[in-house]
């Protein structure tokens, strides 16, 4: 049934009684503010739960393709591939995922509740550090995906669980700050379309051009320079590093101060766009 | 003011609600807004009266804080909107010409995400949404996605999202377009509720009536200047009381009708695009009568006639026409 509009609505005296109340309450914190605008974003996935397809149909379907694809000829079977994969493939597949922040912003920042937002005496930021927050969960739920179709086929992580939880936790500081970059174009490209596009172009090269698949000793020099200061080839390491645990401590280091640049540089450029007018 | 002591027991020196001096703002080659000079005093209803792309809204964007201005100043209750965002913020709402709610939320939902983020307990925030549900007749459809409700409904809530703190300043930008005559009926009744417990509200219309209806002082605007403003009889009175619209049986009649016409009433007739309809200014409506039946007496057939209020294009031609208005804007002469 559709809502419809015919009983008679408005009760004078409810109506003057709600108005009564004029003192306006202390100034919510950031953190707070921040953590109400997460809440907004999970209650749009709790009202549409396709929305979680992208985190769930997507990270099974990498995991199966690379492994049974590449895993004969790369490692003799698939399943002596994917303990060298998974870590790598997961480390893809949520920096993949992290797209759609600028995707979903871009539909979002037009509609008009944006205004009221604007107008509201809060902390900026919050707008996008709380769908950044409520997009964490997201990246946990396609990392948990991932981890559980790869144990299924036979991962078996050296490190145990406390390596597999730490990995996971690295791989989501990185993804918050690498989401910057797209809210940052979620609002400065005119159309979803185009930031997808953009998107992409910055994405295939640095998933792609990274050590999650193989070795990069077989590689072109130029490649391998690219490589080497690749943030998704030391967040793959430190990944792998970690779930098997023979963590180099240098990788976790380069991926820290990739995610410090990401957001020292995206956030301010994000929340100047952000406080432009449109 | 330099001699009122402290502690009068009248607050003269209470700011205006707004006030602006020379605001302008520009977008590339167009002034939206072309120094505009305005003073709300608080508790009234002020009507921004204007057709489409006049200006109200960037004037309205530009005191919520949303747009920087390109020039001039603007106070809202004393604060600079440049100077202290939010210190204005803090005391006033606006509601957006498109709802300014969010179409994947429910109603209530809705309510309870403005409650905490000005600051009210996780409980309170849901006492206040469902008292306010109530207080707009929207308890029923309170957990319904808001893109599911008519028109109506949105407006109301979006209103109830704006007074879920009660605003010193509510900003309601054209509130009551592409609504039905009842839901437009419903949003007036809840305004002049507001005003009462104290609200000052700047209303943006496109319609004549609405600025009558609500608004103690109107401005019309027009190309983003004020060529206009008082209250609704002062305007009237400069626009006079409306048109008399004749449409005629046959259209052989019109000559005869135009001439009855001018003569009694003193006022050139325009002649339509349809031959057989013609209206006239008429100020009173008793002469207006008058002239009814002496066309009748005159055996000129009348099927059709209206006693109109001035509608807002009669109100621009009156206001724009004039040559003594200096403000015409040079655009109109086509």
């Amino acid at each position: 049934m559709t809502a419809t509009d015919t009983e008679p609505v408005l009760v004078e005296d409810t109506l003057r009684s709600a108005l009564s109340t004029r003192v306006r309450p202390a100034r919510p914190s950031a953190l707070s503010t921040s953590l109400s605008f997460a809440w907004r974003a999970m209650l749009k996935i709790k009202h549409v739960p396709m929305q979680l397809f992208d985190v769930t149909a997507f990270p099974i379907m990498f995991v199966l393709l690379y492994t049974y694809l590449f895993g004969g000829a790369l490692a003799g079977s698939p399943r002596d591939y994917l303990q060298r994969l998974l870590p790598g493939i997961l480390v893809m597949t949520v920096s993949w995922i992290t797209m759609y922040t600028g995707q979903s912003l871009n539909q979002d920042i037009g509609k008009g509740v944006f205004d009221r937002f604007r107008s509201l005496p809060i902390w900026r930021p919050a707008v996008l550090v709380g769908m950044l927050l409520a997009d964490a969960v997201r990246y946990t739920i396609a990392a948990v995906v991932v981890i559980g179709v790869g144990v299924a086929l036979g991962f078996r992580p050296q490190g145990g669980p406390v390596g597999v939880v730490l990995a996971v936790a690295l791989l989501l500081v990185f993804s918050f700050s690498l989401s910057w970059v797209w809210t940052a174009l979620g609002l400065k490209l005119p159309t979803p379309d185009a930031v997808m596009q953009t998107s992409m172009t910055v994405l295939f090269p640095l998933t792609f051009a990274s050590d999650v698949f193989v070795d990069p000793d077989t590689m072109p020099g130029w490649v391998q320079a690219f490589v080497e200061v690749n943030p998704v080839t030391h967040l793959a390491s430190a990944a792998r590093g970690l779930m098997h645990g023979t963590l180099e401590a240098g990788h976790v280091g380069w991926v820290l101060l990739w995610s410090a640049g990401l957001v020292a540089v995206f956030a301010p450029l994000t929340m100047r766009l952000y406080n432009a007018e449109r | 003011m330099s001699s009122a002591g402290p502690g009068r027991p009248t607050d003269v020196t209470a700011p205006l609600a707004i006030e602006t001096a020379g605001l302008r703002k520009v977008f590339g080659d167009t002034r939206a807004v072309d120094g505009v000079d305005l003073r709300v005093p608080p508790g009234t209803v002020f009507g921004i009266l204007g057709p489409n792309g006049a200006g109200k809204t960037t004037f309205i964007r530009m005191l919520a804080t949303l747009i920087p201005p390109s020039g001039g100043s603007a106070r809202v209750l004393g604060h600079d909107v440049v100077t202290e965002p939010d210190a204005v913020r803090a005391s006033v709402s606006l509601t957006g010409q498109f709802a300014s709610v969010d179409e994947e939320l429910s109603g209530r939902e809705n309510l309870v995400l403005i409650g905490r983020l000005v600051g009210l307990p996780r409980a309170e925030a849901a006492e206040r949404a469902a008292e306010l549900l109530e207080a707009f007749g929207l308890t029923d459809a309170g957990d319904k996605l808001v893109k599911d409700y008519s028109g109506g409904m949105r407006r109301r809530l979006d209103i109830a999202a704006s007074i879920v703190v009660t605003p010193h300043l509510l900003f309601l930008d054209e509130p009551t377009t592409g609504l039905d005559p009842r839901s437009r009926n419903q949003v007036w009744e809840i305004v002049r509720v507001l005003v009462a417990e104290g609200t000052t509200v700047l209303l943006t219309t496109q319609y004549l009536d609405e600025a009558d209806q609500l608004a103690d002082r109107i401005a019309i605007i027009d190309h983003g200047r004020v060529i206009a403003e008082g209250t609704s009889s002062e305007l009237k009175a400069l626009v006079g009381a409306g048109s008399l619209h004749v449409r005629l049986g046959v259209a052989d009649q019109r000559d005869d009708a135009e001439r009855i016409l001018t003569e009694l009433l003193d006022e050139p007739v325009a002649l339509a695009g349809d031959p057989t309809a013609l209206s006239v200014r008429a100020s009173d409506p008793e002469r207006a009568g008058d002239a009814l039946s002496a066309l009748a007496r005159a055996g000129v057939v009348v099927t059709e006639f209206a006693l109109g209020q001035p509608s807002l294009d009669e109100v621009f031609l009156q206001l724009t026409g004039r040559p003594a208005d200096d403000t015409a804007p040079t655009e109109e002469v086509a």
